[in-house]
């Protein structure tokens, strides 16, 4: 059987159940896609030996007959997931040689339903990027490219990694985490889905902490249904992460009926920006259409502090990480620098944390350190956390108003080249999250769907944004969306 | 609002980063990029607007004040740069 690498996830379910081909069939086809995968950069640290294991324990499962919808489905896992044994280095120098001698809740779950671990994703250092250049294993490539060109493209950031080793069939599926879009801002540079669920469906216990009022996980994978299983073996309360909800994890799967008849479709004119590409307005307009076709009802709807969201992230995000990041001290964990005769601690944490954080890790602790210290505390984080009750509270109006859903774009324009956005100026490269940063701000579900290529010939990505705790009925529209759309272009094998 | 050299320098000491003098300007001028970029908030009228506090409002979870874990001095320190006699190892702080 050959090929199986490229199976999506319930494809690969029903074929196991089948008895078509075993687990072990699968991850073979998977390790020997990454091995071959080199030039994408998206699998960091292999496991080969675990998946193996996992793959073996999973099909003596399946032979008994009653095993759960991710039995035996090999997947990779973003690096800033602790796992049990693995090196976990969020992709940052100052967690050279870590490894946990816990396991995250996430791939608990994931591993307690069958799930085969085939390796660690790169990603951008500690979740902080949003083209995956400012990883410590260097830049993640996308496996997309512009027409006949070979320069190398981002697969999108933070999730770059993942995004890339899906889009690539590396492996079925793959965990991401979205802070300001970095699971579907990825997602829709490579033409995967990818979903933010409600802020505490997933908890957080083990994964390496960026911006916890802000941090959430979710799936990556190559469709809608397989983002609905994969949803749901991630998700569920959890008595270690004192955020995470304690309410029942639907059947996201049973819940796609593709009748979005009724819905109400919420179109946010704040986010028709100046400068947005045609192309981009066109799908989203097709997108609408699309919708509208289906049954729903599209309303124009208003979302006023939209202009305010990055600037408020840029401030409560930095604010939490310095916050977070404070932990990485040289004493614990990771890396400490090696010091001169006479040198103290103090000499100690400065140049750990100068040795082991790269730079836009470097500005973002500083800028949060600014934020909250002395003086500028009000005016600054206060003011923040202020219009963030504005930006929510935008989104409760639309859904009192009855919208079920909001349609945007995902990402400003489609991928674009690595090294292409300029480091010096971080403001070009956050603007890429300008569409999906609101979501976090107000704690919603938001899923990308791949709806279109651009002229190049890329992926362009649609966002899907629900009310809090309904991502059954998001997945439903996202699903019906998806089908209307029709995307199956894939990249074309270079690597 | 502008930082000046001293004010990054500050910044980077309350940080525990250890900036050298002569990247103190390009780290000034990064500064002040991202911060001129976040100042479009004070456009907004926040007058009797809560801070946010949490995003999903719930009850935080209560459980019985006892231990429920521990016992595993040796899996704390196996991933310690230096570790002795059971405990984590840093320069003297002391004199």
């Amino acid at each position: 059987m050959s090929d199986l690498n490229k199976l999506t996830l319930s494809a690969a379910r029903d074929g196991l159940r089948a008895k078509d081909f075993t687990s072990s069939d699968l991850t073979e086809a998977c390790l020997t896609e990454i091995e071959g995968a080199g030039a994408l950069n998206a699998f960091v640290h292999n496991t080969p030996e675990i998946a193996r294991e996992q793959a073996k324990a999973a099909d003596a499962r399946l032979a008994e007959g009653d095993a759960p919808a991710m039995c035996g489905l090999p997947i990779g896992i973003k690096d800033l997931f602790a796992t049990k044994g693995v090196p976990t280095q969020a992709a940052s120098a100052i967690l050279e040689g870590f490894r946990p001698e816990y396991e995250s809740t996430i791939t608990s779950k994931l591993f307690d339903a069958g799930a085969v671990m085939l390796g660690k994703l790169n990603m951008d250092e500690f979740a902080m990027g949003s083209s995956n250049e400012t990883s410590t294993y260097g830049n993640a490539v996308s496996p997309w490219r512009r027409g006949n060109e070979d320069t190398p493209l981002t697969p999108g950031g933070s999730s770059g990694g993942s995004a890339s080793a899906v889009s690539a069939d590396l492996c079925l599926a793959a965990t991401g985490t979205d802070t300001g879009g970095s699971i579907r801002q990825p997602a829709a540079f490579t033409g995967i889905v990818g979903i933010k669920p409600t802020y505490g469906r997933c908890s957080r216990w083990g994964v390496v902490a960026f911006a916890s009022s802000l941090d959430q996980a979710g799936p990556m994978t190559k469709s809608v249904r397989d983002a609905a299983i994969m949803l749901e073996a991630m998700c569920g309360h959890d008595m270690k992460d004192s955020t995470s909800a304690d309410l029942p994890v639907p059947n996201f799967e049973a819940l796609l009926t593709g009748d979005i008849r009724g819905k109400k479709i919420g179109i946010p004119k704040e986010y028709r920006l100046d400068g947005t590409p045609d192309e981009i307005v066109k799908l989203w307009d097709d997108g609408a259409a699309m919708l509208k076709d289906a049954g729903a009802e599209i309303v124009d709807i208003s979302l006023p502090h939209t202009k305010y969201a990055l600037p408020t992230y840029y401030v409560i995000a930095p604010a939490e990480a310095s916050s977070n990041l404070a932990r990485y001290d040289g004493v614990r964990y990771g890396h400490r620098a090696t010091l001169a005769a006479g040198e103290g601690i103090n000499d100690m944490y400065e140049k750990t944390r100068a040795e082991g954080f790269g730079h836009e890790v470097q500005r973002r602790v500083m800028v949060g350190t600014y934020v909250l210290s002395a003086g500028y505390y009000d005016a600054y984080y206060n003011k923040a956390r202020k219009v963030r009750t504005l930006i929510k509270k935008d989104f409760e109006d639309a859904f009192a108003a009855g919208v079920d859903a909001i349609l945007t774009p995902a990402t400003p324009s489609p991928a674009f080249g690595l090294g292409e956005v300029s480091d010096s100026d971080p403001i070009q490269m956050y603007l890429n999250d300008v569409f999906t940063v609101t979501v976090n701000l107000a704690g919603l579900p938001g899923i990308s769907v791949p709806t279109g290529v651009s002229a190049t010939g890329l992926p362009l990505g649609l966002q899907l944004i629900g009310k809090p705790w309904e991502e059954g009925d998001l997945l439903n529209i996202a699903h019906s969306l998806e089908g209307a759309a029709g995307f199956v272009s894939k990249p074309e094998k270079w690597w | 609002m502008s930082i000046d050299i001293d004010t990054a320098r500050r910044v980077a000491k309350l940080a525990r980063i250890r900036v050298e003098e002569d990247a103190l300007p390009a780290l000034a001028s990064e500064f002040n990029a991202v911060l001129g970029f976040i100042e479009q908030l004070s456009e907004v009228d926040v007058e009797g607007v809560e801070p946010m506090t949490s995003v999903t409002p719930q009850r935080l979870k209560r459980r019985k004040d006892g231990v429920t874990d521990g016992n595993m001095q040796e899996k704390i320190l196996k991933n310690a740069p230096d570790a002795r006699e059971g405990f984590f190892a840093v320069p003297k702080v002391v004199e």
